[in-house]
């Protein structure tokens, strides 16, 4: 339950922040492109810099005096920025759809009408929130710490295979950790959802001392490194960024269900060119760079820009039931649970 | 038959009928959508709250009291549903009456105090938004007292609204589908109840000339009063000839007699007297009184000719044998002033439809005209020829022609420009063009190559099978 004295103080702290600086939201990166004395567009995404350059590159080099300001941030630092700092931004865009949809439906999201294309339905909020791109949710093993185990095909196989060989795998799983990332919780929440087995699985991974991270490209590394010899839950993307060709990881599709997360954007109400954001919402979402974003997800959101989706995958919609995963009350209960997972006694 | 028109008024019954069903369709139409807009609203409206009242008991029931307080299991497809309809914003808020639990901030409060079985319904504003909200109250055991808390769910209604308005406007298509189809409608039904006047109107149109029966055609009721005055207007007409065709003769009979009497006496004195100056007085009151009855005489043929055309019925004449009998009459005068006339083609029949006494009037018009304007031993031909459908009789004198400017005599009381002194009353010609006019001929006057003049009157011949 929520203390209103911490409350207070903690709007308070806003609030100052909020006057010693327009920038209290972290940002990680940030890059411009296309000429100095271009139209800025500026966009605020939790994509990765290096895997969304190229696309940018093809915007400004067809759309001469257009000017590009991209600033990578954190998915929750994104949403505090938007939605309790006032930050002018003219498109953001995140793979937390939870909280895209809450700043959509909190009325921070304005009525826009881009060139689409074929873009599904489902992947689009009315007219002011439009995914850009699918990203599976996968698990990465690595052969040599696998050793002569066969690659688990679903999560029963998994469970079995940790469950059997405790000392090969002991302090040697990774994945998220949704108290420090907003994709993390959202990925726990929907796999409680989908299936039972997941906490099974939780209470494997917390009896085998799972190792927890902020982001898929630690877990990565560590896979590289050897320390580690599963990886559950990594945003495909970055694992074939991070990994493109290394022959010891193996890219694991569960076969009881894989999540693919989307990856939306919005124009905020506030924004400074919003024709600008509307403009370049639009190019993302056309055939050359929808083929440039399948390519690095390796599947398709708009169907022939890419790989077709596998039966496995099971793509989040956009809809108001994402809602529920912001709740206070929901969040504290899944994360207790998490935690009663996670820790043994 | 002269047919007169009649002055139109200002609207067309036809156009009227139309555009009052077509006003009418209109409005129609309109009540429809207006009255469908109303229902689909309704209907959606109630719908879509029993949804929200599934959605609020359905989150009321996710709330649970456990040891560390309370837990809530919000559920996804609740959420889900509610967005679905038209991707409604959806806002939610768990309070008791001094604190927010969890959601949203500052939602509307109920307008009064919500029920825990059913849920309490309002509209409202929130952040920029028309909200429908529900509310339910649920008393929950946390911490060893039982707490009353507010579970209220708000969601937009665009779907709602565009739902009603797709309902409302598919109906406008339908109706402007019937309404569409009310146009031609409207003109059938407009055109079947004008048909029975075209009827009357056509049945009386084709009646000829000397019909003057009363219309004895079906009418329908509402016609009924105008065949009645229609008939009465007939019977006025049929009195009013038979007033004129009265009136004409007796004036003929009543100044032809006293003017020949006050001839015979002038002539009488003539022959009594003996003293020069009273003779040559004489002799100019005879001329006069020649002059006057030829007038009166030819101002009764010109009257007898109109009304007859009026009354016009062709039978079957020998315009040969017509022609014979009065180039007949006319021969004493020929004589006595020595002029020759010459007949050809008048030994053979001749048969033109027409009306005899009015054809007679023409022939002695155009053989008066031939011989006043001869000199003494002149010479007047008459040839008669009945060709390509047309008999043509041609009467050629060598008098002196026409003048300049003469063109058209045919015009009442105009005469040529070189008549001099042969007196005339300038309406022969006239009585001459009306008669042809009447049976459907022609009548020409053309001045001759040499010297004189040609008159010729072409009469239609009758139909060779009716003939024969």
């Amino acid at each position: 339950m929520r203390d209103p004295v911490l409350a207070a103080v903690r709007s308070g702290l806003v609030f100052l922040m909020l006057a010693a600086s327009a920038a209290a939201y972290e940002i990680e990166e940030e890059r411009h492109f296309g000429p100095e004395d271009g139209r800025e567009i500026s966009v605020l995404s939790t994509t990765d810099l290096a895997s969304i350059a190229p696309v940018l590159e093809d915007y400004v080099a067809s759309h001469p005096g257009q000017r590009i300001r991209y600033e990578q941030a954190a998915s929750v630092e994104l949403f505090r920025a938007i939605h309790d700092e006032g930050a002018v931004f003219d498109l953001v865009m995140s793979s937390a759809m939870d909280l895209q949809m809450k700043l959509a439906n909190d009325g921070f999201a304005a009525s826009i009408s881009p060139d689409t294309g074929k873009l599904p339905d489902w992947a689009r909020w009315r007219n002011q929130l439009f995914g850009v791109g699918l990203e599976p949710v996968v698990t990465l093993a690595s052969r040599q710490g696998l050793g002569d185990l066969p690659v688990p095909r679903t999560r029963r196989d998994l469970i079995a295979m940790l469950r059997e060989n405790p000392a090969r795998f002991d302090g040697r799983i990774a994945s998220y950790d949704p108290k420090l990332s907003g994709v993390g919780y959202f990925l726990m929440s929907q796999d409680s959802q989908q299936s039972e087995s997941f906490w099974r699985l939780a209470e494997v991974m917390g009896r085998l001392n799972a190792r927890l991270f902020c982001c898929s490209g630690e877990m990565i590394d560590e896979l590289r490194a050897g320390r580690v010899a599963i990886a559950y839950n990594v945003v495909a993307s970055y694992a074939a960024r991070f990994a493109p060709d290394d022959p010891d990881i193996v890219r694991v599709a569960l076969e009881d269900y894989t999540l693919a997360i989307l990856r939306s954007a919005l124009v905020p109400t506030n924004a400074a060119n919003p024709a600008g954001a509307t403009d370049l919402l639009s190019y993302l979402l056309s055939e050359p760079a929808q083929r440039r974003i399948a390519a690095s997800s390796q599947v398709a959101l708009i169907p022939g820009t890419g790989p077709d989706p596998s039966i496995h995958l099971r793509p989040i919609r956009l809809d108001t039931g994402l809602l529920v995963y912001d709740d206070q009350l929901r969040k504290a209960g899944l994360l207790a649970e998490w935690n009663a997972a996670m820790v043994q006694p | 038959m002269r047919r007169g028109e009649a002055r139109p008024a200002r609207f067309s019954l036809r156009r009227r009928l139309v555009w009052q069903f077509v006003a009418l369709s209109a409005l129609l139409v309109l009540a429809l959508f207006f009255a469908v807009r109303f229902a689909a609203e309704r209907a959606s409206r109630a719908s879509q709250d029993a949804v929200l009242e599934a959605a609020v008991i359905s989150i009321g029931d996710g709330l649970r009291p456990v040891d560390e307080g309370l837990e809530l299991d919000l559920p996804y497809a609740t959420f889900s549903m509610l967005g679905a309809m038209g991707d409604e914003r959806v806002f939610y808020s768990l309070s008791t009456d001094e604190r927010l639990i969890t959601g949203y901030e500052n939602l509307p409060p109920p307008p009064g105090v919500p029920g825990d079985l059913s849920p309490l319904f309002w509209d409202a504003d929130y952040r920029g938004n028309r909200l429908r909200l529900a509310a339910i109250s649920r008393r929950v055991l946390v911490d060893t007292r039982v707490e009353e808390i507010t579970v209220t769910l708000g969601q937009t209604r665009y779907g709602q609204a565009a739902i009603a308005r797709d309902t409302a406007r598919s109906s406008v298509w339908i109706g402007l589908g019937f309404f569409v189809l009310a146009l031609p409608l409207a003109l059938w039904a407009a055109r079947s109840v004008i048909r029975p006047v075209d009827r009357l109107a056509g049945a009386v149109a084709r009646r000829g000339p000397h019909d003057l029966r009363p219309v004895r055609h079906p009418a329908p009721q509402e016609l009924l009063p105008l065949v009645a005055a229609l008939n009465g207007f007939i019977t006025r007409l049929r009195g009013a000839l038979a007033l004129a065709e009265t009136f004409i003769f007796e004036a003929a009979h009543r100044i032809r007699t006293p003017l020949s009497l006050v001839r015979t006496e002038a002539e009488i004195a003539l022959a009594e007297t003996s003293d020069e100056a009273t003779r040559q007085r004489l002799r100019r009151m005879v001329r006069a009184i020649g002059e006057s009855s030829r007038s009166a005489n030819q101002i009764l043929d010109h009257a007898m000719v109109l009304y007859r055309s009026d009354q016009f019925s062709a039978a079957p004449v020998d315009f040969a044998a017509l022609s014979a009998s009065v180039l007949q009459s006319v021969q004493p005068i020929a004589e006595m002033r020595e002029i020759d006339m010459r007949a050809e083609g008048l030994d053979t029949a001749c048969l033109v439809p027409g009306d005899d006494r009015m054809i007679e009037v023409a022939l002695r018009n155009i053989l008066d005209n031939a011989l006043k304007y001869s000199q003494s031993e002149g010479q007047v031909r008459i040839s008669l020829t009945c060709r390509e459908g047309m008999a043509t009789l041609a009467v050629l004198d060598e008098g002196r022609g026409l003048g300049p400017g003469d063109e058209d005599l045919t015009v009442r009381f105009r005469r040529g420009s070189n008549v001099g002194d042969i007196v005339g009353s300038g309406l022969g010609l006239t009585i001459v063009n009306e008669v042809a006019a009447a049976h459907g001929g022609r009548f020409t006057l053309q001045s001759r190559a040499e010297r004189g003049t040609c008159a010729i009157l072409s009469l239609p011949l009758s139909d060779p099978v009716s003939s024969s």
